[in-house]
C-alpha cells in the first residue's frame, strides 16, 4: 500500500488510464480544431467530439444534439441558470433552488438577486439535506421561470428525489435544472423519465480530465433556449463559442463509456467500502455522527462529525490521509460548511466534520489503515480536548456561557 | 525551525496536557473560546503561594493545531513565573514564536487570554476566602 491514500474523490478523481490512453493522441498527432470545416484535421477531431457527445448523452438517456461542451459544471451551472434567466426574463423574474446548492447555483442566484432584479426563493432542505417536492411545489409562483435542485449533495451526498421535482416543475411548466455532477456514474439518470430539462456535468469527476464539462439542454417538451454567456465563433449552436478542448471532450466521453459498463457493480464495491470504514469508525469511537442521509446517500460518500474534535486538528493528525473538512480553519474564507450549517448541524458539530469518499482506486487495505489511523488520532485529541473531558463529567456545554470571539 | 515544525512539534507533542482540581484554592482556572467558533482553551495554573510565582501550568484545548500549539507553548512559558510576569506574556510573542500566518492570529489571542482569566480566577479565589477567613475572625 502506498501512502497517502486518497479519500477526497469528491474534490476530483485521477484519469483512468484506458481514458487517457484514448486522449493521448489529441494533444500531438489528431490536433485539428473541431471548427475546421474545410479539411481532414478538422474532419477528424469533429468526428471525434460528436462520437464523445454521444457517449456522454447516452449516460443520461439524452440525444447528441443537446449536449453542449463547456470548461466544467461551475460554467455549466453558471449558463444554465445565467442563460435561462436571460432568456425568459419576459416570461417571469423569479428562481426556486436550494440552501445547500453548490456556490456555482448558489452565487449566479445571488448575482441575478443582485444585479438583474430577480427573486429567488432558497428551499430549506430536511436534516439529511433532502429537498422535499412539496417545498418546491410551494416555492413555486406565475413568475417562476427555472427550478435548479442538485442531483447529490457534494459534502453530505443525499441524493435528491429528481423525479418527484421535475414532475412537479413539468405540470407547473417551470424549467428544471439539475447539478449532477456528484451523482453522474454513481446513480442512474434519466432526463426522460426523470423530467430533467438542463443537467450539468463535469469530467473529472468521472476520472476524466479537468477542464471539461457539458450542458445538457432539451430540444423537446419543451425546446429550452438559452442565452450564450461566451460569445465569439457560434460554436455548440451558438450557445457556447470557443474552439473545442478535443482531447478532454474524448476523455470525458471514454470516462462515460467507461462508467456506464461498470456502474451497476462499481457502486456497491463503493459502497462496500463506504460502509466498512463507517462501521470500523463508529465500532471504535463514541459520539461520532453521521451527515446526510442514512439511505439516500452516493454510494461513496461517508461525512462524519466527530464531537469534541476540531476538524483540522483531525487532518493535521493523519496528514497521510487525504480528506476534507467543514470545519471553519480549513476554508480559505475561515466560515464553516454552510451545507452542514443550513441542514441544522450545530455549529459545534460543523467543525468537527469530515468528509472521506472513496473512489474507483480505493483498496480494501486503505480502508483498514485509514479506520486504525482515524481512531487513534481523535482519541488523542479527545484526550487533548476540554470538550470532552467536561462532556464525561456530566456538564451540559449547551449550558456554559461561553466567551465567543 | 521553521513555522510549520514548531507547531507540529507542539501538536505532535503537546507539553503539559491535564487537568487540575479546580476547586483548589491554590488553582486558578481560565476557560476561553466557544465550541461553535471552533475553538476552546482550558488553562490552568497551580501557584506557590509563599513565593506568588506558578508552579505548574495544564491545559486541553479543542482547536486547530494553531490553537492546540499556542496553548502548549504559554504553559510552557509560564511556568516559574510570576503572576505579573505571567499577565504581561502578548499574543504578539505567541504569533512570533510560532510564526503563525494573519488567519492563525485568533488562536494566540485565545492564549494570552487563558493566562489571564486563569490568574484572575486565582486571584478572586484568594480575595474570597480572605474575605471569607476575616469574616471567620469576626466570630
Amino acid at each position: 500500500m502506498r501512502l497517502p491514500i486518497y479519500l477526497d474523490y469528491h474534490a476530483t478523481t485521477p484519469v483512468d488510464p484506458k481514458v487517457f490512453q484514448v486522449m493521448a493522441p489529441y494533444f500531438t498527432e489528431i490536433f485539428g480544431n473541431a471548427a475546421s470545416r474545410s479539411h481532414e484535421f478538422g474532419w477528424v477531431s469533429e468526428a471525434a467530439v460528436e462520437n464523445a457527445r454521444e457517449q456522454i448523452s447516452k449516460l443520461i438517456g439524452a440525444i447528441d444534439k443537446e449536449m453542449i461542451f463547456t470548461s466544467g459544471a461551475t460554467e455549466s451551472d453558471n449558463l444554465a441558470i445565467l442563460g435561462a434567466a436571460e432568456m425568459y426574463k419576459d416570461k417571469g423574474n423569479h428562481i426556486v433552488t436550494s440552501s445547500i446548492e453548490h456556490k456555482a447555483v448558489l452565487d449566479a442566484c445571488h448575482f441575478l438577486q443582485s444585479a438583474k432584479g430577480f427573486e429567488v426563493s432558497f428551499v430549506p432542505t430536511d436534516i439529511y439535506g433532502q429537498v422535499h417536492p412539496e417545498e418546491i411545489a410551494k416555492a413555486i409562483t406565475n413568475k417562476t421561470i427555472l427550478v435548479s435542485i442538485m442531483f447529490a449533495n457534494n459534502e453530505i451526498g443525499t441524493i435528491n428525489p429528481i423525479a418527484e421535482i421535475g414532475k412537479i416543475c413539468k405540470e407547473r411548466g417551470v424549467l428544471f435544472h439539475t447539478d449532477a455532477v456528484q451523482a453522474i456514474g454513481k446513480v442512474p439518470i434519466d432526463v426522460q423519465s426523470m423530467g430533467i430539462d438542463l443537467l450539468s456535468l463535469s469530467a473529472h469527476k468521472i476520472y476524466g480530465p479537468k477542464g471539461v464539462g457539458a450542458l445538457y439542454i432539451r430540444r423537446k417538451n419543451p425546446r429550452v433556449r438559452l442565452s450564450p454567456m461566451i460569445f465569439g465563433g457560434g460554436h455548440e449552436r451558438g450557445v457556447r463559442s470557443g474552439t473545442l478542448n478535443v482531447a478532454g471532450i474524448v476523455g470525458f466521453g471514454k470516462a462515460c463509456e467507461i462508467v456506464q459498463k461498470i456502474m451497476p457493480q462499481e457502486s456497491i464495491k463503493l459502497k462496500q467500502l463506504r460502509d466498512k470504514l463507517w462501521n470500523g469508525i463508529k465500532n471504535g469511537l463514541d459520539e461520532v455522527y453521521l451527515n446526510g442521509h442514512p439511505v439516500d446517500r452516493l454510494p461513496n460518500n461517508l461525512n462524519i462529525s466527530f464531537a469534541y474534535i476540531e476538524g483540522e486538528a483531525l487532518m493535521m493528525g493523519m496528514k497521510e490521509i487525504a480528506v476534507s473538512s467543514g470545519s471553519a480553519c480549513t476554508s480559505a474564507s475561515l466560515e464553516p460548511s454552510y451545507v452542514l450549517k443550513n441542514i441544522g448541524v450545530g455549529e459545534d458539530l460543523v467543525h468537527t466534520s469530515i468528509r472521506f469518499s472513496v473512489g474507483r482506486f480505493t483498496t480494501d487495505e486503505e480502508i483498514d489503515y485509514t479506520i486504525t489511523k482515524v481512531i487513534e488520532t481523535a482519541k488523542k485529541l479527545r484526550e487533548l480536548s476540554p470538550l470532552y473531558e467536561m462532556a464525561k463529567e456530566g456538564i451540559n456545554l449547551k449550558t456554559i456561557d461561553w466567551t465567543a470571539h | 525551525m521553521s513555522y510549520k515544525q514548531k507547531v507540529l512539534d507542539h501538536y505532535e507533542n503537546p507539553r503539559n496536557v491535564g487537568s487540575m482540581d479546580k476547586n483548589a484554592l491554590n488553582v486558578g482556572t481560565g476557560l476561553v473560546g466557544a465550541p461553535e467558533c471552533g475553538d476552546v482553551m482550558k488553562l490552568q495554573v497551580e501557584i506557590d503561594e509563599l513565593t506568588g510565582t506558578i508552579k505548574d501550568a495544564k491545559f486541553k484545548t479543542f482547536g486547530c493545531g494553531s490553537a492546540i500549539a499556542s496553548s502548549s507553548l504559554v504553559t510552557e512559558w509560564i511556568k516559574g513565573k510570576s503572576l505579573e510576569e505571567a499577565m504581561s506574556i502578548r499574543n504578539t510573542q505567541i504569533v512570533q514564536e510560532l510564526s503563525l500566518p494573519p488567519i492563525k492570529i485568533h488562536c494566540s489571542v485565545l492564549a494570552e487570554d487563558a493566562i489571564k482569566l486563569a490568574i484572575r480566577d486565582y486571584l478572586n479565589k484568594k480575595s474570597k476566602n480572605s474575605h471569607l477567613n476575616k469574616e471567620d475572625s469576626k466570630i
